[in-house]
């Protein structure tokens, strides 16, 4: 047993093991099924036959796979940089000398915790036609006359499932970029305060190049959820009206699932990844961090 | 990660800053921040103790109750199955948590402290599963549920959780194992520790905070899964507390809208509570795994 043990090949696979087996069956395999699944006709409950590019070429001349990219792109678009000017906002304010500050600092992160399903019915009830309190705040303000019809209506539901996503967003970034600004170090603001900088050319000149590794990071993510979010669409609008608010995920579900039909879906959710890819290489290639950024040339 | 208080406030000179001008710059944006963060937490609370009458008027004031009620509570808690989805829930969570927590402890030191040949790519391997999205993996996934039969149990749950908590918790892990100095380790093998002996005797001890960092994340991602449950599950024994409120609680064209918040409420509120104890470790959890 000894030897065996002392082996770090050994050993180190058999460490390896638990969560290899794990990996391998409930995510590697259906990596390779679902880009399989993508060229067969596959229903539930029939094995598909390979049928090539057929699901591609149709998706391709399908309008409404079409609307659904434009909405995914659109939605992860606008709400990116919505969540991104808004939280390193919220980042920079939550980095001032404040009273309280770890207390606001946790409550700050509670949209991000709670269930994005049970979120998402809060905001369906916020945006209801007829009991929306907004629109009743709008309306004893005199602003508005009816009462809008946040989810019924093609932009207006892009928007409103656009907002839901950035009050959603928001905390997560802000609250990563915060750690970003605590570590770098007050020195580099004095040696600025003492060559005269304004608050914004300390901003621009020493805060904003120090965090750009943490923003690429951060921002993958939030790129990556919200191209690839399910769960606010389904609860808020199953993508309606008109199919407005389609994303890819929320069609290739309906696709699949209730419709039945895993080739066409597993087709449409594989036509997701290329997108992930350029966005990851992306950050990975074009906001690498620098040695300098990360506080030292030693690497 | 967290910087000491003097550090930072001789980062400005704040103190030259005018009140006003504090006011304009900081407190009232950030109340503005704080008033829509938190709105849909305070509006869930108003709804699940409104009487119906009340939800369906455009003439009281909304922002208050006039009448309390339990009602929908009472409803909910009694004439759902929201008590077993909670239960499900809660059994799902944990278990996968654990499961996923343990195979990760042995992965990360594996990876890390072993250092066995091609655990480089192994390590870049479960950095890659993380960015897997279920978004793409969800109907091929289905499928492998299906034919192993555990489609609509519990178990097609707790199998498939692991497959984005692993690679989160192994990856957060790895950074921790990478700040215990190596020379304990070395200090012990001298001694004639087995490997065994340092992962439990020495390193676990030591990377507690880093568990308890994994555990919670790793606990809250369980917790708020949506589409696996929804497409895994269709039973209402065995749903999960956000597919049950959103597939069953709401009913033809009748919402009912007090309930429905009631139950938003209940089911958000463990995850708060477990994180408004563990704040700090969810905090350095999360952004600990973004920084790496």
């Amino acid at each position: 047993m000894r030897p065996f043990l002392d082996n770090r090949n050994a050993l180190g696979l058999a460490f390896m093991l638990p969560a290899a087996a794990l990996l391998l069956v409930f995510l590697t395999y259906p990596l390779g099924l679902g880009l399989w699944l993508g060229f067969t006709d596959a229903r539930i409950g029939r094995p598909g036959h390979w049928i090539g590019i057929d699901n591609f070429e149709s998706l391709f001349g399908d309008s409404l796979a079409r609307l659904s990219l434009f909405n995914t792109l659109f939605y992860t678009v606008i709400a990116s940089v919505v969540k991104f000017a808004l939280g390193l906002w919220l980042a920079l304010l939550l980095n001032r000398h404040l009273p309280f500050k770890a207390f606001l600092r946790a409550i700050v992160l509670l949209p991000f915790i709670v269930p994005t399903a049970l979120s998402a019915i809060a905001f369906w009830w916020i945006y209801d036609a007829q009991f929306s309190v907004v629109s009743w705040l709008l309306v004893k303000m005199g602003l508005i006359d009816t009462y809008i019809d946040f989810l019924g209506e093609p932009w207006m539901a892009r928007f409103s499932t656009i907002a839901a996503n950035v009050w959603r967003g928001v905390p997560f970034v802000a609250i990563c970029l915060l750690a970003g600004l605590q570590t770098i170090s007050p020195t580099l603001y004095e040696a600025a305060a003492l060559d005269g900088a304004t608050e914004w050319q300390k901003f621009r000149h020493v805060t904003l190049p120090m965090l750009t590794p943490i923003i690429a990071v951060v921002m993958t993510f939030s790129v990556l959820f919200t191209f690839t979010d399910f769960q606010l669409i389904y609860v808020l609008t199953r993508g309606g009206p008109l199919n407005a608010t389609h994303l890819m995920a929320t069609l290739s579900f309906q696709r699949a699932i209730p419709g039945g039909n895993l080739g066409e879906g597993a087709a449409l959710a594989m036509a997701m990844a290329p997108f992930l890819l350029a966005a990851i290489l992306f950050s990975y290639f074009g906001l690498q961090r620098r040695a300098w950024q990360q506080g030292g040339g030693d690497k | 990660m967290t910087v000491s208080g003097p550090a930072e406030e001789s980062r400005g000179m704040g103190y030259l800053e005018s009140l006003p001008r504090r006011w304009v710059t900081l407190y009232l944006p950030l109340l503005c921040f704080l008033i829509v963060l938190l709105f849909p937490f305070y509006w869930m609370t108003m709804t699940s103790f409104k009487p119906d009458a009340e939800l369906m008027s455009r003439e009281a004031n909304p922002f208050w109750i006039h009448n309390p009620t339990f009602a929908h509570f009472e409803k909910l808690l009694l004439h759902t199955s929201y008590p077993e989805w909670m239960w499900n829930t809660i059994i799902v969570s944990v278990v996968a948590t654990f499961t996923s927590l343990a195979a990760s402890v042995f992965a990360a030191y594996a990876i890390e402290r072993l250092r066995f040949r091609g655990a480089k790519g192994t390590g870049m391997a479960i950095f890659l599963a993380y960015l897997v999205p279920p978004s793409i993996l969800f109907i091929p996934l289905a499928t492998v549920v299906f034919q192993m039969g555990l489609f609509d149990t519990r178990w097609a749950l707790i199998l498939t959780y692991p497959t984005f908590l692993i690679p989160f918790c192994t990856w957060l892990l790895m950074g921790y194992f990478r700040t215990i100095p190596y020379e304990l380790e070395e200090c012990a093998l001298i001694d004639g520790a087995t490997r065994w002996q340092i992962l439990t005797k020495i390193i676990l001890p030591l990377a507690v905070p880093g568990l308890i960092s994994a555990g919670i994340f790793a606990f809250t991602l369980s917790w708020n899964e949506f589409i696996y449950a929804l497409t895994f599950v269709s039973s209402s024994e065995v749903k999960t507390v956000p597919v049950g409120v959103v597939t069953e609680l709401v009913e033809g064209d009748v919402y009912h809208w007090g309930a429905l918040m009631a139950g938003a409420l209940l089911g958000s509120l463990p995850v708060a509570i477990l994180y408004s104890f563990f704040v700090e470790y969810y905090v350095s959890g999360m952004t600990g795994a973004v920084k790496e």
